[in-house]
């Protein structure tokens, strides 16, 4: 069974993000740079499948030419090859066109399995796997905490308000994955080196007959204004010499709350 | 007036609460008709209604509530071509980013997720949308074709009936569903939210992060919810990790929500949880950390040792209880 895992690179989620107050974008330059936490989960998955049924697990990425980085970090984890997207046209894409991409970078890939993030921890918009899902005609099994593949069908169990959906779909199917369905295994030093030598396919729009259908050519929208929010203010903080919980008890009574 | 649709989310025949908020933002925006799908949906009329919807398309087929997404795509992009709204509204819930999604990729239009407020601008819509858990927020107006769909935060806006409502003009639609795509079917629904108040409608929330070190001692929380008669919440580290389920996490990934008042128990304040508790009237944070970014939202902030504090703040909470 061949696997598909669509990956982003982001900015470091634990340094704080900055917003060009010109371009409105966000600010890639003197920032860290990692694979999406949320994706490392997304590998994880498609690597125990091909573990357990055979295949091979292909990674994608859309992104500047750096982006490779986040690429060898997968296949270093395990994965067998990578295509990057890259473009001088695709950059700031909104979600349809990152969807509309990696659609046309997988035609003529034979896969039975497309396994994505539930969303970017930067963007969390968490639009694009279901795009994708539908420009191929794919059902989407999103939100999986767990995932079962056999028998030509996937199951998950699929996070609800109050407990969780198990539901089913037939393959080729795309699979949303939450934090919760596996710990990601760190990439060994032989996964490393191994890595540098697996294969990485760099196309652009061009490559991927998108000219004009993607990217800056076809946006959909425009962020017009950024804005500090206004910010709540920090209230008293104090350091526990012993009467911490009395002084939090004595607030509660403020507040009522007892 | 702009033709504004709204997704109207339901269950067992119920508005879910986020049908109403879109609804009463919906009515501000144009002349609103929601769309409310699956067994009982037309149950759930009047309370549609009396938010503002001056129409409302049923269609009680079960496949709306047993197959995920696509049916409901289906329907609405036929009943968009047919109504050529300008604006359909979407809650940020499970299904609605699915179903807004799925559709904007059908219909080729602009997706705005995450939203917390639109409002009208030159002829368009101007949409708000949080960034880095909440510090900055941004406007974005869509460039492509009717309709503008956008995804709305659940409690970003807070349900009101409406002064005029119209007695509702329900249409019961009968377009037979498409059997023949490939889809995600629901084989069984499993509820594993324990007993006490509901996360989403509690005044006081008690919430625990991975500062509680160990699963076992997430039982503290518990305890001290339970002596204030509030709704136990957890960091998304914590669902992550399987102390507790995710029906319990708080955050951008788990549930928004506004209590009057936050007790944040060994919880950092990463920007994936703030965004889902920063609405709370007052927050109170015990943390060992003294630069965790919790003590910049908190009204009162105690430095120090969970495992220390907590238990001996059960017993004050008990002891002033019994005078």
């Amino acid at each position: 069974m061949n696997v598909l895992v669509c990956v982003k690179q982001i900015p470091d989620p634990n340094a704080p993000g900055k917003l060009d107050p010109q371009t409105k974008r966000l600010v890639r330059e003197g920032v860290d740079l990692v694979l999406d936490p949320g994706d490392e989960h997304g590998v994880e998955a498609g690597l125990q499948v091909v573990e357990k049924d055979g295949g091979e697990v292909t990674i994608i990425s859309m992104g500047p030419p750096k982006a490779l980085e986040a690429i060898r970090r997968a296949l270093a984890m395990g994965a067998h090859r990578g295509i990057l997207i890259t473009d001088p046209g695709l950059e700031n894409s909104d979600a349809i066109s990152t969807a509309r991409a990696i659609a046309a970078a997988i035609k003529g890939q034979t896969y039975e399995l497309i396994i994505c993030g539930t969303e970017s921890t930067d963007g969390s918009s968490g639009a694009v796997p279901a795009q994708l899902a539908e420009l191929l005609g794919l059902p989407l099994l999103s939100f999986a905490k767990r995932l079962e593949i056999g028998d030509g069908k996937a199951v998950i169990d699929r996070q609800t308000d109050d407990g969780y959906d198990v539901v089913e779909a037939p393959l080729p199917a795309v699979v949303t994955v939450t934090g919760g369905i596996n710990e990601a295994r760190y990439p060994a030093l032989r996964g490393i080196m191994q890595a540098k030598n697996k294969e990485v396919k760099q196309v652009g729009l061009k490559d991927l007959g998108l000219e004009g259908q993607a990217g800056r050519a076809a946006l959909t929208q425009e962020v017009i204004e950024a804005a500090p929010a206004e910010a709540r203010k920090a209230g008293e903080v104090i350091d526990d010499k012993g009467e911490g919980a009395k002084r939090v008890a004595e607030f509660l009574k403020e507040l009522k709350v007892i | 007036m702009p033709g504004v649709y709204v997704f109207a989310e339901t269950s067992d025949g119920a508005p879910k609460p986020v049908a109403l908020e879109l609804l009463t933002k919906a009515r501000s925006l144009g002349t609103t008709t929601a769309i409310a799908l699956g067994p009982g949906a037309s149950q759930a009329a009047d309370a549609l209604a009396e938010h503002g919807a001056k129409k409302v398309y049923v269609h009680e087929d079960a496949a709306f509530r047993d197959v995920l997404a696509s049916p409901a795509v289906d329907l609405l992009a036929k009943q968009i071509d047919k109504d050529q709204p300008d604006l359909v509204l979407f809650g940020m819930t499970y299904d609605g980013r699915d179903v807004a999604a799925r559709l904007s990729a059908r219909l080729g239009t602009a997706l705005i997720a995450n939203a917390i407020d639109i409002s009208k601008r030159d002829g368009g819509w101007a949409v708000t949308t949080p960034m880095f858990g909440g510090s900055l927020l941004v406007t974005t107006v869509s460039t492509a074709k009717a309709p503008t769909l956008v995804l709305l935060r659940p409690k970003a806006v807070t349900a009101q009936p409406a002064d005029d409502a119209p007695a509702p003009q329900v249409e019961t639609l009968s377009d037979p569903v498409d059997s023949s795509k490939p889809v995600a079917r629901v084989l069984r629904r499993e509820k594993e939210k324990a007993s006490g108040p509901k996360l989403e409608d509690a005044a006081v929330i008690v919430s625990g992060g991975r500062g509680l070190g160990a699963p076992e001692n997430f039982k503290m929380v518990d305890e001290l919810a339970a002596e204030l008669g509030a709704a136990v919440g957890a960091s998304r580290a914590v669902v992550d990790a399987g102390w507790k389920p995710y029906a319990f996490q708080i955050g951008q990934t788990g549930k928004t929500v506004k209590p009057t008042v936050y007790i944040a128990l060994g919880i950092s304040g990463a920007m994936q949880h703030t965004v889902g508790m920063k609405g709370a009237r007052t927050i109170i944070a015990i943390n060992k950390d003294p630069e965790a970014p919790i003590f910049k939202l908190a009204d009162l902030g105690v430095v120090g040792d969970v495992h220390k504090i907590v238990p001996q703040l059960i017993q004050e909470v008990r002891s002033r209880k019994g005078k």
